[in-house]
């Protein structure tokens, strides 16, 4: 999915569907679910009818005003449901690459969980929860499933656009397989974990479609704001009739008296109904179902799918993280630091073999090896090919690697591998050996101990390296009053050093699966939302608790079902990202909120003393933007509207989030969006009428 | 403004400022339910024995389900006695004057809903409707018994912010019986002794007939009717004092007399004018204290009621600015300006006693309390200065309100306010640590929602119907202030008025008492609801990813949102009135 990183809002493709779609979307019963732009359509209608009646001679108001009023009404509707088509086109074209992954193969369904069983072949549509079934080489996985045997390399780059392959195998953490993606090597034997339509490649597509997408508690909590406020602007707007028919009476009687004709009249439907789509909170009506659209839309293009929009917007409440350290606080690679030999071997020799051994492993670890016996020791590095070498790559299986050198057979392992490996040939394992791998385990490192043939030459040690920046990203987590804690499998004291050095605000060592789970439902009694991230069967208990669990796509089929969310580059860090993600969600919304109603107030100053000209001329004095009697509605009306496709951008991409402190925040949207909604319609308003006028309108 | 205006209300703002934090922290004492410290000794005992007469226990819980239907009966009860007791007083006692029973029926109807609301608007005039026994038992009970039943729904809110994971909310007989005996009643009675002793009276002799020292000729009903000697003249008494101190106190307004706090007898001086202001700011204000005390933040209950003073200054100033300027038609004629014989501006209407100044306060005062009762007549207001107490009714009287409700309604405001500004930290917006969601902005909607609307509906309806339009008196621009200010008077439960109006007939009676009664019980119904769906929810504790809600920048919010959610939306309407009346004042002086 790489290629959709690149958001481009005005792609060809999108843009053209969203202006058919925004024409769609005209139907009644679509517009009926948005309370505020619905009134907008009802206007619409209604200023439509009163043209036709002007049309026919008995016009209410002058029948080229009402033409315009009625033509920028429509254009409001239309540019909000032009804002949603964007936000739905983008996700569609996503889809549409998904579903080219979800092709109907044929599947070898097996009487038994063996390679060997029976097959028959069935069409992967019909395959059921249970069935079981092979994968061999260069066959695509049709369903989702739990691989009950064999051991391959899977290319899972149609999900999640990695090119590089991963491991599958029976059992353990990597059990898991998705359907859409390729077999590679070897073969697997799956059992089938969904029925069809239900699987990830399904919901994932169902998810970026939108198809699913039910409105959030907040949006909808929005909604009914949103609502109350519209209904107090129809009742103010629509009371304004029976207002003036009194007064225009009154006035007429008054002016009788003096012996004048009588000229006040009621103020008419159109600059009514104008009033109201003016008052009334369109910008952030017509917006709110995009910006919903686009917060999970961001969460995709960060590789990350959620499984409700629920999930999204919890993100944003999240005061307390868990993280893990690998990976996620430390560099998922260590790195070598020192060379323990055994007693009988000197430092340089196995200095000599570990590099040897790492000079094809492109790993960092294994680079790192080579770079330390380099600086150490001075020993060059040296050409494979030269020394006739044959390199011994890490498998599951062995869990070594190593190099087949003429006569030696050097490798490199964890202590328990290897001790495996030196024993099967006869070998002894040194203690002081398993002593010194014990050492470095305990205080926070990792033991590699490297063996050439049955004698144990030392013991590498690895240590974890924390990320450059990960410390200021805490700090700055912090200043948003979110606390992270680390949690590692290390003893306490390595914890606490690595947690110091990492600035966290908390640690939980030797977690276990159970302590994880309490620590996470004793922040819960706390009244606080958890976030974490998990991989593992061990963590499904913990993530079906945690408010927000994503769940790493290399991960297995239980942990994934128990998260809410999925994240397809099995990035822990990407905690972070989505917390802020859920954090941008909510703020757009609160900011257009804002910007929407602070833009009444110049509404009523463009509208009123033309409203109530007739009845009143000295209300003109309210007309403080000197605007031209017989435009100002109309731009009132015509900034209304294109506000909305001005506001499209900030909808899609969200408002700029930089971590702080909320008042800090606040303070600042509130002069962005709060002020800015106030002063930016006087302006914009004043200068659409200057234009109008230039153009002689 | 002259510098006596200015010194008039810091005078007035900073007494009351004074007192709201011992009165308020009293307050906390009562409704945490603890032992009341010094009268608590008095009292204690008569609180005990209501329960024992009553069959309360003090221990019992309500949920807000209970609490609210206990409420809602009590209040019907209250209903029902005051309307029989107005057509029965022909029967009863303490009614030296004879008063028949009051009439029509749409009269005490409209009567019993205005003082069961805490509105008493009067569609009569108390010393020739009203009998003694009416004016103690009914109307008097019911200022006590609507401002306690404010107290109580403020209170169950208080609870369900303070309160965790619990349907309780505390229970309403022990609230209504605790806001009675330690706060109103003691505070009505030093209240009520103070303005006897300024010769307020407080008897149940009969209307007293007094000789004129300078008899007059009365014109006859015709030309050629004779003329008749006035020599005598009756002056209406009865028990004012005790009245007068709950109708301030409770921010009721209901006069004894129908000059209401106009009347040298409800108001003789300007150091009553004085007490009574600050009566009727008293309890509104020094609750936010109280509600800081039992939320454990008292800066939370300083930021609102900062909220609130502002929004009362914003619109006091204004009033007294324009009273004091006068009427610039007249500058040709008559000399307004202030000198040391004269307080100069609108003297229209106004008592000479109390000059434009503190009329404009007390204006701005009792209409920014839900409270009605006037020392001078708005209607002969500039029309910029009857903008002022009219609008600050608009406000939906949350600056500061009425005794409870107006804190109640600024919380509803506060709701509004707390997701607007949670939304834009980025989070699901709390306050105090609760999450306000879908449930709460419905109810906080509604209870917004609806003084507003039935505002703009009654009048919209008074506007087009015969019936409403028989009312008018004067045409043009004010006889639309007077309409719409009806209208938001009810709607409100303020209960002052504009006059100009006639509103004793069937359609104001029947249409006022139902706004009354709507707008009072559709705001307390949401108001409870959201005291218990608030106490059920867990309380997250704060950070500084936590929306502040006690800064200045909050308060700043959450006028904004007020001034652009409720009061703008008057903008209009109140163009076609006191706008409209001052822009045409100003274009003929031109």
């Amino acid at each position: 999915m790489a290629t959709h990183h690149s958001l481009n809002l005005l792609k060809g493709n999108v843009l053209r569907q969203a202006l058919v779609d925004a024409l769609v979307k005209l139907n009644p019963r679509h517009q009926a679910r948005n309370p505020v732009m619905f009134v907008v359509y009802i206007g619409s209608v209604l200023t439509t009818v009163l043209w036709v009646q002007a049309l026919l001679g008995h016009g209410e108001a002058p029948t080229w005003f009402i033409f315009w009023v009625s033509l920028w009404l429509w254009f409001t509707v239309l540019f909000a449901n032009f804002a949603e088509a964007m936000a739905e086109g983008r996700g569609k074209a996503q889809a549409d690459t998904l579903r080219r992954a979800r092709k109907d193969t044929t599947a070898r369904k097996l009487s038994a969980p063996q390679r060997d069983a029976a097959q028959t072949p069935v069409p992967a549509s019909l395959l059921r929860k249970a069935d079981l079934i092979l994968c061999e080489a260069g066959e695509i996985i049709p369903a989702d499933g739990e691989v009950l045997a064999g051991v391959a390399s899977v290319d899972e780059s149609a999900i999640t656009g990695e090119s590089a392959p991963v491991i599958r195998e029976a059992g353990g953490d990597r059990s898991s397989v998705t359907g859409g993606t390729r077999v590679l090597s070897d073969y697997l034997v799956i059992r089938v974990g969904a029925n069809p339509g239900e699987a990830f490649l399904d919901r994932m597509i169902s998810m970026v479609e939108g198809a699913k997408r039910q409105k959030t508690p907040n949006e909808i909590a929005l909604n009914i704001l949103l609502a109350g406020f519209t209904i107090v602007c129809l009742l103010a707007t629509a009371t304004l009739l029976p207002f003036s028919i009194y007064s225009a009476h009154s006035a007429n009687t008054i002016l009788a008296v003096a012996g004048h004709t009588a000229s006040a009249a009621p103020v008419s439907i159109t600059i009514l109904v104008a009033l109201l789509v003016c008052l009334i909170p369109t910008t952030i009506g017509a917006l709110l179902s995009a910006i919903g659209i686009a917060g999970m839309d961001r969460m995709i293009q960060a590789n990350v799918i959620a499984t409700s929009g629920r999930a999204v917007e919890a993100a944003g409440d999240v005061d307390v993280l868990l993280l893990d350290k690998t990976g996620t606080i430390t560099l998922g690679n260590r790195q070598a630091v020192a060379f323990h030999p055994a007693d009988d071997v000197m430092e340089k020799d196995l200095a000599d073999a570990a590099q040897l051994s790492s000079l094809v492993d492109e790993t960092p670890e294994g680079r790192s090896v080579v770079i330390l016996a380099k600086n150490k020791f001075s020993l060059r590095q040296r050409e494979v090919d030269h020394l006739g070498a044959v390199f011994v790559p890490f498998t599951a299986q062995t869990r070594m690697s190593g190099i087949d050198l003429q006569d030696r057979h050097i490798r490199k392992g964890a202590d328990a591998a290897i001790e495996q490996y030196v024993q099967s040939l006869g070998g002894h394992f040194p203690p002081e050996v398993r002593a010194t791998a014990d050492k470095i385990s305990r205080s926070g490192g990792t033991p590699l101990v490297v063996a050439d043939g049955a004698r144990a030459l030392g013991v590498i040690e690895l240590k974890d390296i924390v990320k450059s920046s990960i410390r200021e990203r805490f700090a700055q987590l912090r200043s948003m009053g979110i606390k992270t804690v680390m949690v590692t499998g290390d003893n306490p004291l390595t914890a606490a050093a690595i947690a110091a050095e990492a600035g966290v605000d908390d640690f939980l060592a030797q977690a276990t699966p159970e302590t994880k789970l309490k620590l996470i439902r004793d922040y819960q009694a706390g009244g606080r939302l958890v976030a974490m991230t998990g991989d593992g069967t061990n963590d499904a208990p913990a993530l079906a608790q945690a408010d927000v669990a994503v769940a790493m796509n290399s991960g297995t089929q239980a942990a994934k079902e128990a998260g809410n969310m999925v994240d397809l580059d099995s990035n822990p860090t990407k905690l972070i990202e989505v917390v802020e993600t859920g954090k941008q969600l909510l703020m757009t919304r609160g900011a257009l909120t804002t910007f929407s109603i602070a833009n009444d107030v110049s509404k009523y100053f463009a509208i009123l003393p033309v409203m109530f000209a007739s009845i009143y001329p000295q209300l003109g004095r309210l007309n403080i933007m000197e605007l031209n009697p017989h435009t100002a509605i109309l731009s009132a009306v015509i900034f209304n509207a294109l506000i909305i496709i001005a506001l499209i951008p900030i909808a899609l991409k969200g408002v700029t989030y930089r971590p702080r402190p909320a008042n800090k925040l606040l303070f600042n949207n509130i002069l962005i969006y709060g002020l800015g909604g106030l002063v930016v319609p006087f302006i914009g308003i004043k200068a659409i009428d200057l234009i109008l006028n230039s153009m002689r309108f | 403004m002259t510098p006596n205006a200015w010194l008039q209300i810091a005078l007035l703002i900073g007494t009351v400022l004074l007192l709201v934090k011992p009165v308020g922290a009293y307050m906390a004492y009562v409704y945490e339910n603890q032992p009341v410290p010094g009268v608590g000794r008095i009292l204690g005992p008569v609180e005990r024995g209501i329960y024992r007469v009553c069959g309360i226990s003090p221990q019992h819980q309500q949920d807000w389900k209970r609490y609210t239907v206990a409420l809602l009966l009590f209040n019907l009860l209250g209903f029902m006695a005051v309307y029989l007791l107005q057509r029965w007083q022909g029967w009863l006692p303490f009614n030296p004057a004879h008063m028949p029973a009051v009439a029509p029926s749409s009269l005490a109807f409209n009567t019993a809903a205005s003082f069961v609301t805490n509105t008493d608007w009067q569609n009569y005039a108390g010393e020739s409707t009203m009998s003694y026994c009416t004016q103690m038992t009914a109307l008097a009970v019911q200022n006590f018994l609507s401002a306690s039943t404010g107290l109580t729904v403020l209170v169950a809110l208080v609870r369900g912010l303070t309160r965790k994971t619990t349907a309780e909310l505390g229970s309403f007989w022990v609230d209504l019986t605790r806001s009675m005996i330690y706060i109103l009643l003691p505070l009505s009675l030093v209240l009520a002794v103070v303005l006897v002793s300024q010769g307020v009276p407080q008897t149940l002799d009969k209307y007293i007939t007094v000789h004129l020292v300078q008899p007059f000729h009365q014109a006859g009903a015709s030309a050629t009717a004779p003329s008749t000697l006035i020599t005598t003249q009756t002056i209406a008494v009865g028990p004012v004092a005790s009245q007068e101190a709950i109708k301030e106190l409770g921010t009721n307004g209901g006069g004894f007399f129908n000059a209401n706090s106009a009347h040298p007898l409800e108001n003789p001086n300007g150091l009553t004018n004085f007490l009574e202001e600050v009566a009727i700011l008293l309890l509104p204000l020094a609750f936010c204290y109280t509600f800081g005390r039992m939320v454990n933040d008292t800066r939370q209950g300083w930021a609102v009621l900062a909220a609130m003073v502002i929004l009362l200054l914003a619109l006091m100033i204004p009033c007294v600015m324009a009273e004091q300027a006068g009427n610039p038609l007249l500058a040709r004629y008559c000399n307004q300006q202030p000198t040391p014989l004269q307080p100069g501006g609108n003297m229209v209407g106004k008592e000479a006693r109390f000059g434009p100044v503190n009329s404009a306060i007390f204006a701005a005062v009792t209409t920014g309390t839900s409270t009605g009762a006037v020392n001078s007549m708005f209607d002969s207001f500039t029309p910029l200065g009857g903008l002022c107490p009219m609008w600050l009714i608009q406000l939906s009287e949350v600056a500061p309100g009425g005794v409870g409700s107006g804190l109640y309604g600024m919380l509803m405001f506060v709701l509004i306010t707390v997701f607007i500004a949670g939304l834009m930290i980025g989070r699901t917006p709390e306050y105090l640590g609760k999450k306000i969601e879908a449930f709460e902005m419905k109810m906080a909607s509604v209870a917004i929602l609806v003084p507003p609307s039935l505002v703009l509906l009654g009048t919209a309806v008074a506007c087009v119907t015969a019936a409403g339009l028989a009312g008018i008196t004067n045409p043009g621009p004010h006889g639309f202030s007077e309409m719409l200010y009806a209208m938001t008077s009810q709607a409100n439960n303020n209960g002052s008025a504009f006059a100009g109006l006639n509103g004793d007939t069937t359609f104001y009676n029947v249409l006022g008492a139902l706004l009354m009664l709507a707008a009072r019980f559709w705001t307390i119904i949401p108001t409870m609801a959201i005291a218990g769906s608030l106490a059920r929810k867990k309380i997250i504790p704060a950070g500084s990813g936590t929306l502040t809600t006690n800064s200045p920048l909050f308060v700043f919010i959450l006028i904004a949102i007020i001034v652009v959610v409720i009061a703008l939306t008057f903008f209009p309407a109140l163009a076609l009135g006191p706008i409209a009346e001052q822009m045409q004042m100003m274009a003929r002086h031109r």
